[in-house]
């Protein structure tokens, strides 16, 4: 399978193609500049393999959580080429694509993801390394105070994204679980969001590009007149 | 050459498709004024969530409207700013990565440009050079138009926009939203001569304008009131006449001082009724020509961002992968088109 991947959910930028089981990526921290260099990253991938767009059999892209405009970024990117190939989408998850980045690098079996979200409250969620290769949300997604999450505890544990970065304290203070390792510096990448994405499309799970959308999971951004002055 | 026009840069989604040989060939315009109703004014977080789902299928519905396929297309326009970061950014990502996708130029194009070259999607289009009368929810401006992409703004307000006025006035006197079209609609059954409303900026030179402190005056005459529906229409009334005075007043000035003979209104606020009729006789008074787009192209839409979009992709301006939005972008900046090369 030729899938192209990207992500700008994050202060991460990445884009990535798989070709079955290889990838090509290119992975940049650069805040504020998502606009700039995605759909650069995009040509250089496809000019590395020599490939031209119209051989891709699939778009993956981070649909969040994130940054608004990050995500509605790479949801706008992802919509345009897929519209303009003829092709499904996979969106998934970034706390899936950062659990997954974080399972290649050890061996753990749990990884609990927290990005901040602002506002005192982080992106959080829980994923399982099951036998296959797959993962398994133990956790959905969810924005949730820090001092409000559940916390496995048993098993060893990856605490994985910028979260655990922000909330630390509040956060290490939950976990009872024996040999926790703490990696605050994991950003969600394009090469994860690929091979997430490939599974996806395989199960014929993909989506036609009218319906990409970005995953915000906050919804209550602003107030309306009459709740605000209900509160005054 | 069929270009597909994309606007997004605050709250309605405006695609179409323009031919160069054909003209319009179809347009779509969501408005978001529903979603925004409940807050008084546009969220611009909402804004954007609602273009990203808009835009694919406004497109597809151009596209069998014209029946014609993606492969059609030999450019693509979106707009690129002044506007909200958010709702830009929606647009731009989408376009810039379809034209991408298909292998066509897409260039980024002044919303307010936009609105200037509207009036030529008309059977008696203007001849440069223009004054233009640009008033919208977020601009009032004077501008000398010499020719497409060479603009020098004569006057500007220096705080509210005419329709930022218009709306925040609504909402001062509990009016829904959009605040225009209701105060016109109030303004009907009032009788405009009751209060005493001033002309800002009239009584002294220059073709700058000011509505902030108008506002204030209204809410002022209002609270002294027994804010009884009749208050209400003729508050309104008198409003709506004081701020279309003022535009007349500046605009045959700024008419006299150029000595300009084509006058082009365009902006969401030229669709009010007293304004379009005031003008027509003014215009008629000193001997001009007035232009002003069809109703549905006063507001914003994509027919005028295919329209200018068209004309630039013929000079050969096209943007880079790198896209970018500018939420702030002077219409000074601009630069005339080039000749087209190699034609």
């Amino acid at each position: 399978m030729k899938l192209l991947a990207i992500d700008t959910a994050t202060e991460a930028c990445s884009a990535a193609l798989l070709l079955d089981h290889q990838w090509i990526e290119r992975f940049e921290i650069a805040p504020r500049q998502h606009n700039q260099l995605i759909l650069g990253m995009v040509q250089s991938v496809l000019d590395e393999a020599d490939l031209s767009l119209n051989a891709l059999d699939g778009i993956a892209f981070g649909a969040g959580p994130g940054s608004f405009t990050g995500i509605r970024i790479a949801a706008g990117v992802a919509q345009g080429l897929a519209f303009g190939l003829g092709l499904h989408v996979a969106p998934i998850s970034t706390l899936k694509a950062m659990a997954f980045e974080a399972f290649s690098k050890h061996t753990h079996e749990l990884a609990a993801v927290a990005i901040d979200a602002r506002m005192e409250e982080i992106y959080w969620g829980i994923y399982r390394r099951l036998t296959d290769g797959s993962l398994d949300a133990l956790i959905e997604d969810q924005v949730i105070r820090p001092e409000d999450v559940l916390m496995p505890d048993g098993k060893n544990m990856l605490a994985v994204g910028t979260g655990w970065a922000t909330y630390g304290d509040l956060l290490t203070a939950k976990t009872q679980t024996l040999n926790t390792l703490i990696e605050p510096q994991t950003f969600p990448r394009a090469s994860a969001i690929a091979q997430l994405g490939a599974i996806v499309l395989a199960n014929e799970e993909g989506v036609p590009p009218e319906s990409v959308l970005p995953l915000y999971l906050r919804n209550n951004v602003a107030k309306k007149m009459a709740e605000r002055f209900r509160v005054e | 050459m069929i270009v597909l026009g994309i606007e997004s840069s605050c709250d309605e989604t405006g695609i179409a498709l323009f031919d160069s040989h054909k003209g319009l060939l179809a347009h779509q315009i969501h408005s978001q004024i529903d979603l925004h109703a409940d807050y008084g004014g546009v969220v611009p977080e909402l804004a954007s969530r609602d273009h990203i789902q808009r835009l694919i299928p406004l497109t597809q519905s151009v596209l069998k409207a014209s029946h014609l396929a993606l492969s059609d297309l030999s450019g693509i326009a979106y707009t690129q700013g002044p506007g909200l970061m958010g709702a830009l950014m929606a647009g731009a990502s989408y376009a810039m990565s379809l034209a991408f996708s298909l292998k066509i130029p897409a260039i980024g194009i002044h919303h307010m440009e936009g609105h200037l070259m509207a009036p030529l999607l008309e059977e008696n289009p203007p001849d440069f050079p223009f004054l233009a009368l640009l008033v919208s929810g977020g601009h009032t401006q004077l501008v000398y138009v010499y020719e497409m992409g060479h603009y020098e703004i004569l006057g500007e307000s220096i705080d509210d926009a005419a329709g930022e006025a218009f709306d925040k006035t609504a909402k001062m006197l509990g009016l829904g939203y959009p605040g225009g079209p209701e105060i016109a609609r109030w303004a009907q059954e009032g009788d405009a001569n009751r209060f005493r409303f001033p002309r800002p900026m009239t009584d002294r030179p220059g073709l700058d304008f000011s509505f902030s402190g108008l506002k204030t005056h209204t809410l002022t005459t209002y609270e002294s009131t027994a804010k009884t529906p009749k208050d209400r229409h003729d508050v309104a009334a008198g409003f709506q006449q004081a701020v279309v005075d003022t535009l007349i007043i500046k605009t045959r000035r700024a008419l006299e001082e150029t000595g300009l003979k084509r006058l082009v209104v365009a902006g969401g606020v030229s669709a009010n009724h007293l304004m379009r009729e005031k003008l027509r006789l003014m215009t008629q008074k000193v001997g001009c020509e007035v232009f002003f787009p069809r109703l549905e192209f006063c507001g914003d839409n994509g027919a005028m961002i295919a329209f200018a979009g068209l004309r630039r992709l013929e000079a050969r301006e096209r943007n880079n992968l790198e896209f970018n939005v500018r939420p702030r972008w002077p219409l000074s900046e601009l630069k005339a088109l080039s000749t087209p090369r190699g034609l």
